[in-house]
């Protein structure tokens, strides 16, 4: 399947299907194709404001498809540098791009530790496999 | 999953829809297709051209005999008498206390021989609840397994099933039927569907739907799945059991009303159902927009916050998504009468969070 293998390997991931594009302070946060493909077609979000903070592992936003709604779990702790906007007149970016334009928020890392708890791109594969 | 689950079943198109990519998922003790291209999409070539529907889950029964008349009348809320042959009618079935059996469709193949199209999660309890109280005088047949049932459903659908008619099928009228052969394959084509669009209803032996379908999908029809299936039966404001209606609503609390036909017969909740009119309804079930974010669903509160805290709860979401055509986030619940009457305004728990919405008259969609 295309959303089992659509894993790019220069993210990290959580076992709740959120990925996290690190580079230097900051972790770009999304949710990855599986996820997307579980859900279906995305038609309303709900985001933190720029400057609030998020807890790792706490629940910093939802994600409504026509079918159910979701929420999602932060992969790091910080302060939100930056929101997708953009995503609010066009949800269905995230079922197009969920790697990309599809991102959710930037974060501020408080604590750059906690990445190494993410999961690698291998892992996450298996942990797919393993819900297989 | 728990191991002890039941098999589910699979309908004769099983192996069609995954060649399709279609994803499938239980649904009342089934395996059908979700979605396959995705459910907005499903749901617009539905209302702009075409879509065709695997209902074949649902079931199939016949009361036959010559007191099969009665014997429907004796279950059904609507007037068996007003069907003639070809004729089909909307009507519930009720318990001794109003509460809904199942929503279901009566058609009248002759004086002699009725046939029922009931939810599919419902099958096993409806054939009882039959065999129970028409059995005693009319013959009742499932004729579930030897039957498939494809919904072709939009702006298109009658053309498509017309050219594929060996008579002239066009001009049956809506809620009646005729036999024809629809790509060759001996088919009940009824005007009636789930989608608040004009099309048929094909009725056919299980072991040439294939052969229907494929035509149907080579003159253009595109499949649907449940997901946009529900999503169309909202925006038309169609009651789905298990959602909107159960054994714990009355058809007069759910607006239903219009199949309660008082004076047709001796029906089972028909007291019940004379009384609860008399005495007036004290909740009703109700289609609300939500202008803002947020999307109700199935389950989620309607309050009154300025109600003591034990009290705020004052109603019931029982069906909610996406306005796919119709915009913004559309659903239905029960409400007490006092806040059910167009323009109210309603506050719904969006777990935890408080979603303001308003009470709107009519179905969402309204085919032009």
């Amino acid at each position: 399947m295309a959303a089992n293998s659509d894993i790019p390997d220069d993210l990290r991931y959580t076992k709740e299907h959120e990925w996290a594009r690190v580079q230097g302070n900051l972790a770009q946060i999304g949710i990855t194709r599986f996820a997307v493909e579980q859900l279906g077609d995305v038609t309303q979000l709900e985001l933190p404001k720029k400057g609030e903070s998020v807890a790792q592992g706490e629940v910093f936003g939802t994600v409504e498809s026509v079918k159910a709604v979701s929420d999602l779990f932060a992969p790091v702790s910080g302060k939100v540098a930056k929101v997708n906007d953009s995503l609010f007149d066009k949800p269905e970016t995230i079922n197009e791009d969920p790697y990309r334009a599809g991102w959710l928020i930037e974060i501020e890392l408080g604590d750059p530790s906690q990445v190494d708890a993410l999961m690698s791109a291998a892992d996450y594969k298996k942990l797919l496999a393993e819900q297989e | 999953m728990s191991a002890a689950v039941a098999p589910l079943r699979r309908t004769p198109l099983f192996d069609l829809h995954v060649a399709a990519g279609a994803r499938m998922v239980e649904f009342g003790g089934w395996e059908m297709p979700l979605q396959y291209q995705g459910i907005i999409a499903e749901h617009r070539a539905v209302r702009s051209s075409v879509g065709l529907f695997d209902v074949s889950h649902m079931g199939e029964v016949s009361l036959r005999g010559p007191r099969a008349a009665e014997a429907v009348q004796r279950i059904v809320t609507n007037a068996v008498g007003k069907l003639d042959d070809g004729a089909a009618m909307y009507t519930v079935m009720c318990y001794p206390d109003g509460g809904i059996v199942d929503d279901c469709i009566v058609y009248r193949r002759a004086a002699d021989d009725f046939m029922v199209v009931v939810n599919a999660s419902n099958t096993a309890k409806d054939l009882a609840w039959m065999q129970e109280n028409a059995g005693p005088i009319a013959e009742v047949v499932d004729e579930s397994e030897a039957t498939a049932l494809i919904a072709v459903q939009g702006p298109a659908a009658v053309a498509l099933v017309a050219r594929l008619a060996d008579g002239e099928i066009a001009s049956v009228k809506r809620f009646r039927f005729a036999r024809a052969a629809i790509a060759g394959v001996p088919c009940l084509a009824c005007r009636t569907g789930y989608t608040g669009e004009d099309g048929f209803e094909l009725a056919c032996p299980a072991d040439r739907a294939a052969e229907l379908w494929s035509a149907l999908m080579d003159g253009g029809g595109t499949p649907i799945g449940l997901g946009a299936r529900d999503t169309l039966r909202l925006e038309a404001r169609l009651c789905l059991y298990g959602n909107d209606i159960d054994q714990t609503t009355t058809p007069l609390e759910a607006g239903l009303g219009w199949v309660v036909k008082l004076d047709a017969g001796d029906f089972i909740g028909r007291d019940a159902l004379a009384r609860q009119k008399a005495e007036g309804v004290t909740r009703s079930l109700v289609g609300f927009r939500i202008d803002g974010r947020g999307i109700a669903r199935h389950g989620y509160a309607i309050v009154d916050r300025a109600r003591p805290a034990a009290e705020q709860v004052i109603g019931q979401v029982t069906s909610g998504t996406t306005g796919i055509t119709v915009g913004g986030a559309i659903g239905m619940g029960y409400v007490p009468v006092a806040s059910a009457a167009p323009g109210s305004e309603l506050t719904i728990d969006c777990r935890g969070k408080d979603v303001a919405a308003r009470v709107v008259k009519g179905a969402f969609y309204q085919r032009g």
